[in-house]
């Protein structure tokens, strides 16, 4: 039973991962960009979540009102204002200013909240658990992992059933001749980056609930979010969600093995699948 | 004597260090179909990607209905009613045969055509609405090429390569749908390798050779030596 309760809430672990994952893997399927500070402002999400929970006395989950439109924002004026003039035919330019504004991030978060770490308080959400089939599922997980599904359902839908997706794929697949059918390009990447950052808000206030935080666990969730889209297979969203499972599962039975394997299983098992599978599980299936 | 729609001034073009325009002087008159011939390199569709908006040009090497829009993107040239049918087709492969059609109509202009009126057209493309575009023949991809431009009700439209790599029965389909397209008070720019072809549709033509005009005039005026000459610059 022991086991089957370290995969069970592995998998729910795997929710938060998916979070992690899916703002990134929606911007690399739009526009090829690799965001490397996407970690940080995830943690920028968790400060912001943070500040106004307690300058607000909201819920932590209610702040999710004030953080969602405010990193969304933030996305679309970071996109038009810096990103898009580094997307071009070399990918270096995007990997090197992302890398420059994760610095630039975490420097500004020590800066404003010290390296202490700190956490949002959820009242009895964070302790809250019910019996399961003789399991004991905490709610906040189980609620983790119900978010996650339904943010990549909504990604999944927004994609194939509306304009908006329309356009994102279009824009993909070519994005000359997506300006020719009057697609502004610039504003189409602002929109996804606004979205990744919008799906960023809910993974950094699930994880502030979930675990105290401090400025320089950025990289750390950028790892947990690669990990998760490329096992997953790059473009797939459904595929990033079974990567994160996956990764959280490994750690899980790998911290059940021995503590100190947790992080060691879940980069095994990504490298392993690499390995063997280099598109990943799911890769999309270009024509 | 129409003012033009379009109006082309003292044109270059260039990709890096490669100039592909010189000086190009062109106009379209307001409902003509304009043939553009010439052979391959010879800028033909570097001159309508210019027109498009796709190539980097001054403000005033390009006037659409008096206004200068050299200068302006893509997207709000597309605005304005200038739709390409780009060479090689160049469909969406992540959309839908329908989709593909959908996004042309995006700019939400005005006008006699929609998705019904394609499917008039075209009515395989209505049997095939769900298929992933890159699924179908490559005569029915270009019918759903000029679909998704003729989608955006355009005042002018430009035709780039339509009849390559289709065979000759389907070239033919496609022709002969051009005068219920471009008869609805649509200006048209046809750029064609088959001469006889772009003769035949076109009340104007000019030849391009190397970046340059060679020649220009009335599509029934136009003798075959003067076509050759001009074509393949031969003295």
């Amino acid at each position: 039973m022991d086991w089957v309760n370290a995969i069970v809430q592995g998998t729910l672990l795997g929710g938060l991962y998916a979070l992690f994952a899916a703002g990134l893997s929606l911007i690399f399927g739009v526009m090829r960009l690799v965001n490397i500070a996407h970690g940080d402002l995830i943690v920028l999400a968790a400060y912001l979540g943070l500040t106004t929970s307690v300058a607000l006395g909201l819920h932590p989950l209610a702040a999710l009102l004030v953080v969602i439109p405010a990193m969304a924002g933030i996305g679309y004026v970071l996109q038009r204002g810096v990103l898009n003039q580094t997307l071009g035919d070399d990918i270096l330019p995007p990997l090197l200013v992302t890398f420059g504004l994760s610095v630039i991030i975490q420097n500004a978060l020590l800066e404003g909240y010290t390296a202490d770490p700190q956490k949002m308080d959820a009242g009895a959400l964070e302790t809250a658990s019910f019996g399961f089939g003789g399991l004991t599922l905490g709610v906040l997980p189980v609620l983790t992992f119900a978010v996650a599904v339904a943010v990549i359902a909504g990604l999944q839908w927004m994609f194939y059933r509306t304009p908006l997706g329309r356009a994102f794929r279009a824009t993909s697949d070519n994005q000359d001749i997506a300006q020719l059918m009057g697609l502004n390009k610039a504003h189409v990447f602002g929109l996804a980056m606004a979205l990744s950052l919008a799906v960023v808000a809910v993974a950094g206030i699930f994880l502030g609930i979930r675990t105290s935080f401090d400025p320089s666990i950025g990289g750390g969730r950028l790892i947990f979010g690669f990990e998760a889209v490329i096992i997953g297979g790059l473009g797939n969203l459904w595929g990033t969600l079974v990567g994160g499972v996956i990764l959280g599962v490994a750690q899980t039975v790998g911290a059940k093995i021995d503590p100190g394997w947790q992080l060691l299983a879940g980069h095994l098992v990504f490298l392993l699948i690499l390995a063997v599978r280099p598109n990943g599980l799911f890769p999309r299936v270009d024509a | 004597m129409h003012d033009p729609i379009l109006g082309i001034r003292d044109l270059d073009a260039f990709y890096g260090d490669f100039q592909a325009l010189y000086g190009l002087d062109l106009h379209v008159d307001a409902g003509e179909v304009l043939a553009i011939i010439g052979a391959n390199g010879a800028g033909k569709t570097t001159l309508l990607r210019s027109i498009a908006g796709l190539m980097k040009n001054g403000a005033e090497q390009v006037r659409y209905r008096g206004q200068p829009i050299g200068a302006l993107r893509a997207d709000q040239i597309a605005a304005l009613g200038i739709a390409l049918v780009p060479e090689g087709r160049q469909l969406f492969p992540s959309l839908s045969v329908e989709e593909n059609l959908m996004i042309g109509g995006r700019t939400g202009r005005k006008g006699p055509w929609s998705l019904d009126a394609v499917y008039n057209l075209f009515p395989i493309l209505e049997e095939r609405k769900a298929q992933a575009s890159t699924s179908l023949s490559g005569g029915q991809q270009q019918m759903v090429a000029i679909g998704r431009a003729l989608m955006a009700n355009p005042d002018l439209i430009l035709f780039d390569e339509i009849s390559l790599g289709l065979a000759p029965i389907i070239i033919k389909d496609i022709y002969a749908a051009l005068p219920g397209i471009v008869g609805e008070g649509m200006s048209a720019v046809i750029v064609e390798q088959d001469i006889t072809k772009a003769l035949s549709v076109s009340s104007r033509v000019y030849c391009l050779q190397e970046g340059r005009v060679s020649l220009e005039g009335a599509s029934d005026a136009l003798s075959r030596e003067d076509i050759s000459r001009a074509y393949f610059g031969i003295a």
